[in-house]
């Protein structure tokens, strides 16, 4: 049976899209049929995270509206051949996503795939609403930052209101919670807040921890998701956290500053 | 001293004030963020009418939702207007 999970935060820039591409092809490289759908409608990014912009012909929307079938819109992978990405449109049309198009798509995905990760928009509105509705679990990516975690807070309200399974009354969404961008040396120091500060506030486990790391930057700038990078903290990161959402006990990695030595700080200055 | 500390009253860390702030706002916001969506509409007509009965100033009547856990409760408070002192009652008994 197919799950359907949302990436999702309410707030924007926390590393949403960052972490649907690195979920994505984590649970593909682990050999999971997985697709990424991207419901940024107007925003499309996921491609280029992932790699795939210049192989964009028809998207999600096309699809919806009867202009393509989903086998001319699905990318799939070079690297990994379990893996598919399903881009967004560009048009402004705030309508284009329509509750019976995006339930179709969804059902007719499900025949085919193990995972499908929707990568939800920013905001409360209909995109988020969109990605959010079908989830059968939901990761909540948050920065350790108040406007952040307010955010967290409110989406948290929208799941247990608002998606498919508590408008039946089925068993809740699954909620996980995936901290990103935690910089230990900030936390450390008082600057920020600590994993079990936002943990102690939001009430929900914890997924995972993944440090602000310069690999992210440089693993878009390439269009590989960062969790082929294996030596980065992110990349390991990001593996730990599919590992456990895929029911393996792993200890949490990143906490604490890493110690390095002056040798080492001089390289990283002039990496 | 920094000009920051001005911002950090007793020298407690930033992250601890962002903490507190989380906590305090949180708790108002969850209490508050289940609101049914007939709530403005059930505000607006309870106002209405009430007004059609006393007259009060729209502000003299709040009608508040909260919820907390397994229960929700609906707290309307109307401020009546100070009432003119009745006229004294003489009885007789004839
Ligand atoms: N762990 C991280 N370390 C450093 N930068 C990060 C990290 N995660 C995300 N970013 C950066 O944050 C920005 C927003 O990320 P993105 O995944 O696009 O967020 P969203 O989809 O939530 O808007 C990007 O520039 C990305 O490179
Ligand atoms: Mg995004």
């Amino acid at each position: 049976m197919a799950k359907v999970i949302v990436m999702t935060s309410g707030k924007g820039g926390v590393g949403k899209t960052t972490t649907a591409a690195a979920f994505g092809a984590g649970l593909a490289m682990r050999g999971h049929r997985t697709v990424v759908i991207d419901f940024d409608v107007g925003l499309r990014n996921l491609d280029l995270i992932m790699g795939c912009e210049r192989r964009v012909v028809f998207d999600f929307i096309n699809v919806i509206n009867g202009d393509a079938r989903l086998n001319q819109a699905l990318i799939r992978d070079k690297r990994i051949g379990e893996l598919c990405i399903l881009p967004t449109s560009q048009t402004r049309d705030k309508d284009a996503l329509t509750k019976e198009g995006v339930e179709r798509v969804l059902e007719e995905l499900k025949a085919d795939f193990d995972y499908i990760i929707c990568d939800s928009p920013a905001g409360i509105e209909r995109g988020a609403l969109m990605a959010l509705y079908w989830a059968d679990e939901a990761v909540i990516v948050t920065n350790p930052e108040v406007s952040s975690v307010r955010d967290s807070d409110r989406i948290l309200g929208v799941l247990q209101s608002r998606s498919k399974r508590a408008e039946e009354g089925a068993e809740p969404v699954k909620e996980h919670l995936l901290l990103t961008r935690y910089d230990a040396e900030r936390v450390e120091r008082g600057e920020m807040l600590k994993v079990d500060d936002v943990l102690e506030i939001l009430a929900i486990p914890l997924l995972g921890i993944i440090p602000e790391s310069q690999s992210v930057l440089k693993a878009s700038n390439l269009g590989q998701p960062v969790i082929f990078d294996e030596v980065s903290p992110a990349g390991q990161a990001y593996a730990d956290a599919v590992g456990r959402f895929l029911g393996h006990s792993i200890e949490h990695r990143f906490t604490r500053p890493e110690r390095r030595g002056l040798f080492q700080r001089l390289l990283r200055r002039t990496a | 001293m920094s000009i920051f500390d001005f911002f950090r009253p007793r020298g407690q860390p930033s992250a601890t004030a962002a903490k507190e702030r989380l906590q305090i706002l949180l708790a108002h916001e969850r209490s508050t963020a289940a609101a049914p969506d007939y709530l403005p509409k059930l505000q607006r007509e309870i106002i209405d009418l009430v007004t059609k009965y006393v007259q009060v100033a729209d502000d003299k009547i709040s009608v508040h939702y909260a919820n907390a856990g397994s229960v929700s409760t609906l707290e309307v408070n109307v401020e009546l207007p100070v009432m003119e002192p009745a006229a004294p009652m003489r009885r007789s008994f004839g």
